[in-house]
């Protein structure tokens, strides 16, 4: 049952059949030529036997595709127990009738060759062994053993040719492995002559004492593949390639924010928090609190609900329960219940590559919406930089793809320009916490400020924070003139303050209430020269109203005067003269 | 032998004749047509056609080719030692 892969024209026309090995089909683009054989060359120890025992159990367990697996080294007990390596039970499926083994041995002191012949005897068991399961697929491991065992390399190269126009012919997808033993060459005897359609080359080599495995597409007749070297490991749980090139930079960009899980920290980010699906790197030196924050986080988005997981270098995950309990995050009831898990192991465990497929695996197993690297500079003890950016571009790319936020914790050695360490990884970063101590009058006390953080309005301020019980609490920071001030100095700072601001009301108070008392006094001035101009007032009028009197008292007793006069002066004036009157 | 072939024709003569000059009726030849009979070329690990197949005196020998090259088929016989 193969899928015809849909990128191109060509591939259109070329039919696949999957391999079901994670990360080649998409390598491959859908698999490997149906119908046609495919060449899988690689040193000793690299994997070939692997690679083709898996591509056969998923044909016959994923796609309904039974394989013959022709074996031409190894024993079948052999077989089997390296299958059960990677935990495919082969002995269920050959009772299933969904995979034939057959093992080709011959001993060259038994052989003597007398005359012409040739390998129909082989033909006709693979023939058997097909027809037994109605095979659709078909290994051959590794069919240049015959020419350590079969005296004439000339029929034997005649006899491989015929082999393989007539599996062409039965339309089985078949799968060759070959062992190099040098670099120029793919196999020993030259049979990549005959597979023209597909070569794939694994290798394993060891690195500082780091052993990794590489996969190459080197030829695929008829289709686009990728061409770089791509990682894969092999474990439990069988191959895994890492097809890491075919990300692109065409991830979408949320607008949406997450809380960082400590709200004044949500209130330096633009008051939001981080972006969702964006990359955060937190820096700083041992003992700054890095953690402290990425739990936080951890702590916040699980109460959403959200899965998350975390990825422990350095630390056990019981550890970082601990510490973090320690500080009142409690972490172990989303343990519980399923939405934070832990993957702890040291880098230097199976190195840098083989720390990318895991983290691959697990996050496509697990679908996290959060995931935490701490510390990412772990990797850098069995990498070097340049190494360690590429496998975090990778991997940044991978999670933003995902949609997934990602947390970074990177240790900077004390002493170090905080800065300047990160260069060449922050760039892949989009927010940019640095946590670090300062000391001041004999005392460290914590402090973080946003270095960066893309698309938002962040603030520039440096804030210390303190681990209490309840978390991680930022505090606000006083800038006095030499600098910013924490811990006990920003104390002494903040009672100097209290104590002046007190002293100011105190004086405005004391200044209000001499202003209400002169108030009164010129009030009372004022009622007091009212009441003096009253009294003047009313000394005036009585004085006018007296002299009224006087004047009215006057003209009374002069009326009366007269009345009494007017007896003589009218007499007087009857006449005109006044009897008595002298003649002047 | 996996069906009438040139090679197996000759094979077969080739064999008869040596026997029949240099064993006389001490032989017995038993001809498996892998055709008719696939399994058996898997329990006899069989490969290359023709093969002859010793089983006595032992150890068990296989001899493979048409048994044209007579004195390799003695040799392999042990009727004859390595010249």
């Amino acid at each position: 049952m193969s899928r015809p892969s849909a990128t191109t024209r060509a591939d259109k026309i070329l039919r696949k059949s999957l391999t079901g090995i994670r990360g080649v089909d998409e390598i491959t683009g859908g698999g490997l030529p149906t119908g046609r054989p495919t060449l899988v060359s690689g040193g000793a120890g690299s994997g070939k036997t692997l690679f083709a025992l898996e591509f056969l159990v998923r044909g016959a367990t994923a796609y309904g595709e039974p394989g013959v697996f022709m074996s031409f080294e190894e024993t079948i007990p052999d077989l089997t127990k390296n299958a059960a390596s990677l935990g495919f039970n082969l002995g269920r499926l050959i009772s299933q009738k969904k995979i034939f083994l057959d093992h080709v041995h011959i001993t060259r002191s038994d052989i003597a060759e007398t005359g012409e012949y040739d390998l129909d005897g082989l033909f006709i068991r693979i023939a058997d062994a097909v027809k037994q399961v109605g095979a659709k697929r078909i290994v051959l491991d590794t069919i240049e053993a015959l020419f350590g065992e079969l005296p004439n390399p000339n029929i034997l190269r005649a006899e491989i040719r015929r082999l393989f126009g007539w599996l062409k012919d039965q339309g089985l997808t078949t799968v060759i492995t070959a062992e190099r033993d040098r670099s120029e060459k793919l196999t020993r005897h030259g049979i990549e002559e005959f597979v023209s359609d597909c070569v794939i080359v694994l290798d394993h080599r060891i690195r500082e004492e780091i052993s990794t495995r590489r996969l190459r597409i080197v030829k695929y007749r008829g289709s686009t593949h990728g061409t770089n070297e791509y990682p894969f490991l092999i474990d439990e749980c069988g191959f895994s390639v890492l097809p890491i090139s075919s990300l692109g930079l065409d991830h979408a960009a949320s607008t949406a924010r997450i809380s960082t899980g400590i709200a004044r920290l949500d209130g330096m980010l633009g008051g939001k928090g981080y972006f969702k699906g964006s990359s955060i790197l937190l820096s700083g030196s041992s003992g700054t609190g890095k953690t402290t924050v990425a739990a936080h986080f951890v702590d916040a988005a699980c109460r959403r609900g959200e899965r998350c997981l975390y990825f422990a270098f350095e630390e056990s995950p019981r550890q970082v329960i601990r510490n973090m309990r320690s500080v009142g995050i409690d972490l172990e009831p989303w343990l519980r219940k399923g939405l934070l898990e832990f993957h702890a192991f040291r880098p230097t465990y199976g190195g840098i590559e083989e720390v990318l497929l895991l983290a691959h695996r697990h996050i496509a197993t697990y679908e996290p919406r959060v995931v935490i690297v701490d510390p990412m500079t772990s990797l850098l003890m069995v990498s070097t930089l340049a190494e360690v950016r590429s496998m975090l571009t990778r991997l940044v790319d991978f999670l933003k793809t995902e949609g997934v936020t990602s947390v970074f914790t990177s240790l900077t050695a004390a002493g170090m320009t905080l800065e300047a360490s990160e260069a060449d990884v922050s760039s892949l970063m989009d927010t940019w916490l640095l946590l670090k101590t300062m000391e001041v009058g004999g005392e460290r006390n914590r402090a973080l400020y946003v270095l960066k953080s893309r698309g938002m309005p962040h603030s520039n301020q440096i804030r210390e924070f303190l681990l209490t019980n309840d978390g991680l609490e930022l505090l606000d920071v006083y800038l006095g003139s030499d600098g910013v001030l924490t811990g006990s100095a920003r104390m002494s700072q903040e009672g100097r303050e209290k104590a002046a601001g007190t002293a100011r009301r105190q004086q405005s108070a004391g200044r209000g209430r001499e202003l209400e008392r002169k108030r009164k006094i010129l009030e009372a001035r004022l009622t007091m020269l009212r009441a003096e101009f009253e009294v003047e007032a009313e000394r005036i009028r009585q004085s006018i109203s007296d002299s009224a009197l006087i004047d009215q008292g006057l003209r009374h007793d002069r009326g009366q005067m007269m009345t009494s006069r007017a007896a003589d002066t009218s007499a007087y004036t009857k006449r005109g003269t006044a009897p008595g009157a002298r003649p002047r | 032998m996996a069906g009438q072939t040139p090679k197996s024709v000759r094979a077969f003569a080739n064999l008869t004749q040596i026997c029949e000059e240099h064993l006389q009726g001490r032989y017995q030849i038993e001809v498996i047509d892998l055709i008719e009979h696939p399994h058996l070329a898997r329990g006899a690990q069989i490969v290359a056609i023709p093969t002859l197949v010793i089983d006595l005196p032992e150890p068990v020998r296989k001899i493979i080719g048409d048994l044209s090259n007579t004195d390799r088929v003695l040799v392999g016989l042990a009727l004859q030692q390595l010249a």
